[in-house]
């Protein structure tokens, strides 16, 4: 495969992209994108949180903001941080988390020089609406495939969250190719950005997973994903026997444990097929329409014992000795094993009926 | 500097970096003239060297990545110091680093002059939607809360003998963080009371006090004139 | 004796209305648990009256319900005569005047002088009779040179001393404190008890400061279990430690108080 050196620009993350860093024309665009999306979620942002947003939308950016710093490592001396859009539209519900993650972006462009002001509208496109709408949107889905129960939403927001950061990455590499300073091969470009954000992905997930449990245990209240689906009343009678508060809770019962299960991992197991396809066919071929890298692969052909033979190269040679496409496959598959891994542990310590949550959540 | 209305440091800031951006990214002299520029203006707003370094440190990963473009770009090959290099490379990683560089100082020069009320005023000068001021408003006055929470809960945790780096703390960490949630949450709830219940209707009033200086425009717009006038002057003499 | 007897025979009644009446009060959360049983209160214009009582016995959730936080689920309250009802909400907010624990909740403006402002600015104040309230205000409680200042970089007694300033600049009926005193030194403690006892306001004062309530209020209510279940000269009711200590009351270490009650 074509410079897989391509391998090591992979982890840089996409996010708080600088001043110049993509053209003109496509810098304008994904800022008249996001002015449009913030517009949007201004609007719908009063039902979530009604008129206590602005406040409650406040703190939660300063807590987005504190917990940005959180880091992890990923790889030969590489770090990721979490990026908070699906922690934020799993805890104040998505269109109040594009408006956190807005006012956390500029307050970061303007106070602390973190990501330039001509790319803000770059910046909450990848980072406040990509990230935001793609971890919701895979964690409502996945939460209406599992039992109905608050807790449900911790595996959902784990996907998500990945989800939502390999999405991210994809949508840069797209403006990258419209805008970007020069060209890269694409498919090693696509197959690298795709392949390390689902390692950072999985911190992200991890990270996310973890404090959206932490809040559920405590204040399911106050999580914005789980309204709705707090477990039934129930009263108790005389002799101590249970009995549901209505003849609708009587009727409520879970979805049966195999079958939600199983299309689970159907759908877990088709995502992670067709990403690794996408990133299979991408890396092995030259992609249609795109003249240009077309022409120079060409030019790379050539290169490319120049590229291998020389010294310093070979270093950055063998932490990208992985072909590309491997590595993006490989991240899809250990990816796909761990959140097998995740729903086999929740499954397993799944309770029986409906009492143990209203004991639990008492 | 520190007393020109934000707003207007805020627009002046972005017409210089857009100036900056447009350049293209052979105009060599023009970048020397806008890092000039903007050493003047550093040395009028009485920031030291040593700040911007400090602050310049996020811009690394670019650093790094603009650093590695000659390497792995496409198009024809250039010999640099016994290496084979992309010609395309070497020039777009230049542009990422000049071009990202001046944008970081302006930002840091441009921060380093307003506090964060003034800010707010600007902000809201700019026509901003309101209630992101509003959000805006409270990130500012709690975000310095929030992380002292934090930092707080960290060294409480590591008072126990908790040490971070292995995979189980993780999930402490994550505990931590949200604890940390539901106290902001909460707090915001407070703060709301809070406002409520000195008659807060839906509008935060922020005093401005409307008079701009006569020559702050004049003395704003002198930076991104001046560097429009060099950059132009500079890729017509490069041309 | 009934509350407003016990006020009555404190204070002779004065022509204008109460500050406060509390008329059998009661109240439950949205999860079920009930806090308030039945509650009355009145207090007169003018008086300084403490409100003591064990955590969880209904102090703060009473304390809610005097500017429309919360709602009754049964009983009135009446500022001033005006009753406490969603019509009437503006004006209860502007004459009871909350000040709460934690003063970084309070202080949520960029500035001093924008938090003392906020308050009079919401009821419609603009300019140089806005200027002047805030001016009155930050010097009723001594802190006029901090008013450009952001609230981080005060001290935690100074921040006390400004959320109680916004309060004051919508000049309010009744001034409600809760635990004015915790979390104060010595001497911001001695510096909060000289301003109170400078104002002309009516006071609530919400506290486990004992000393404190005996030196500022001439009368205090003990609140045990949702109920008021004392209400009497605070000298007086201070004296009975076996009665305290059977509400989970307890005078400091070393505390007498002065033997004419």
């Amino acid at each position: 495969m074509d410079s897989s050196v391509v391998t090591v620009v992979g982890p840089l993350p996409a996010l708080h992209v600088p001043d110049g860093f993509l053209n003109a024309p496509v810098s304008a665009a994904t800022a008249m994108i996001a002015a449009a999306a913030v517009l949007v979620a201004l609007r719908k942002a009063r039902g979530e949180l009604d008129e206590r947003t602005a406040p409650l939308a406040g703190l939660t950016a300063a807590f987005v903001f504190a917990v940005q710093m959180l880091n992890f490592p990923v790889g030969v001396g590489t770090s990721g941080h979490l990026m908070g859009g699906t922690l934020a539209a799993v805890l104040v519900g998505p269109w109040t988390a594009v408006l956190v993650l807005t006012v956390v972006l500029t307050v970061q462009a303007l106070v602390f020089a973190d990501g330039g002001l001509t790319a803000l509208g770059t910046n909450i496109l990848l980072l406040g609406i990509v990230t935001v709408l793609v971890g919701w949107l895979v964690t409502r889905m996945l939460q209406r495939m599992l039992p109905q129960r608050p807790t449900s939403v911790v595996p959902a927001s784990f996907v998500g969250a990945w989800l939502s950061v390999v999405a991210a990455a994809g949508v840069f590499v797209v403006l990258y190719l419209l805008g970007g300073a020069v060209q890269l091969p694409l498919g090693a470009l696509l197959g690298s950005m795709l392949g390390w954000h689902a390692l950072i992905g999985l911190g992200e997930g991890v990270i996310t997973a973890a404090v959206v449990a932490a809040v559920v245990a405590s204040r399911p209240d106050l999580v914005y994903a789980v309204r709705g689906l707090r477990p039934a009343l129930q009263l108790r009678d005389a002799d101590g026997v249970l009995h549901p508060a209505s003849p609708q809770d009587a009727v409520a019962a879970p979805a049966p444990h195999q079958r939600s299960s199983t299309r689970l991992v159907a759908v877990g197991a088709a995502l992670a097929l067709l990403l690794a396809g996408v990133v299979s066919f991408v890396a092995s071929g030259n992609p249609d329409g795109l003249e240009y890298v077309a022409g120079q692969q060409g030019f790379l052909g050539s290169a490319r014992d120049h590229l291998f033979g020389q010294q310093p190269l070979a270093d950055y040679g063998e932490v990208g000795s992985i072909p590309v496409g491997l590595a993006g496959l490989l991240g899809v598959i250990v990816t796909a094993l761990v959140g097998w891994l995740v729903f086999r542990w929740y499954a397993r310590r799944r309770p029986e009926p409906v009492n143990d949550d209203v004991n639990a959540s008492v | 500097m520190h007393d020109m209305p934000a707003h207007v440091k805020i627009v002046a800031t972005f017409a210089f970096v857009l100036v900056v951006v447009l350049t293209p990214r052979t105009a060599f002299l023009a970048f020397a003239w806008y890092a000039a520029l903007l050493a003047v203006v550093a040395v009028r707003a009485r920031v030291r060297p040593a700040t911007i370094a400090r602050r310049a440190v996020v811009e690394v990963p670019f650093v790094v990545f603009a650093a590695l473009l000659p390497f792995v770009a496409l198009g024809e090959r250039v010999e640099v110091a016994g290496l084979s290099l992309s010609r395309d490379g070497l020039l777009a990683g230049w542009n990422i680093v000049v071009k990202g560089t001046l944008g970081v100082v302006a930002s840091i020069l441009l921060a380093a002059t307003t506090d964060s009320r003034a800010l707010l005023v600007g902000v809201q000068r700019l026509r901003c939607p309101p209630q992101l001021v509003e959000i805006m408003a409270f990130m500012l006055r709690y975000a310095g809360v929030v992380t002292d929470d934090m930092r707080r809960m960290r060294i409480a945790r590591e008072s126990r003998g908790f040490t971070a780096g292995h995979l189980g703390h993780v999930r402490v960490v994550a505990q931590s963080a949200g604890a940390l949630f539901i106290r902001s949450f909460e707090r915001g709830e407070r703060v709301y009371v809070a406002m409520v219940s000195r008659g807060y209707t839906g509008r935060l009033p922020l005093v401005d006090d409307g008079a701009v200086p006569a020559g702050a425009w004049l003395s704003a717009a002198m930076l991104p004139g001046l560097a429009l006038v060099g950059g132009v002057l500079a890729w017509w003499l490069a041309s | 004796m009934t509350s407003q007897e016990v006020a009555a025979e404190l204070r002779p009644s004065p022509p204008t209305p109460p500050s406060l009446e509390v008329r059998d009060l009661a109240y439950a959360y949205p999860d079920g648990r009930q806090a308030l049983f039945g509650v009355d209160l009145t207090v007169q214009r003018g008086e300084r009256v403490a409100m003591l009582g064990a955590n969880g016995a209904g102090k703060t959730t009473l304390v809610l319900h005097l500017n429309g936080i919360l709602t009754a689920g049964h009983g009135t309250v009446r500022v001033a005569g005006l009753e406490v009802a969603k019509p009437h909400l503006p004006e209860i907010r502007r004459r009871v005047g909350l000040v709460f624990q934690d003063p970084d909740d309070q202080l949520f403006m960029p500035t001093v002088r924008d938090d003392v402002a906020f308050g009079p600015m919401n009821l419609g104040l603009r300019g140089a009779e806005l200027d002047a309230r805030v001016e009155a205000a930050l010097a009723a409680v001594a802190m006029g040179e901090h008013a450009d200042r952001a609230p981080h970089h005060l001290s935690f007694g100074q921040r006390r001393r400004v959320a109680m300033a916004g309060v004051l600049a919508m000049q309010p009926e009744v001034l409600v404190l809760d635990e004015p005193t915790s979390n104060l030194d010595p001497v911001a403690r001695r510096e909060l008890a000289e301003i109170l006892q400078s104002l002309a306001v009516t006071v609530l004062l919400v506290t486990h400061d004992l000393p404190f309530a005996l030196q500022l209020c001439e009368r205090c209510v003990v609140l045990s279990d949702g109920v008021v279940v004392r209400d009497g000269p605070t000298g007086e009711v201070l004296a009975d430690v076996e009665w305290l200590r059977r509400h989970r009351l307890e005078l400091p270490f070393g505390f007498a108080p002065p033997a004419d009650g």
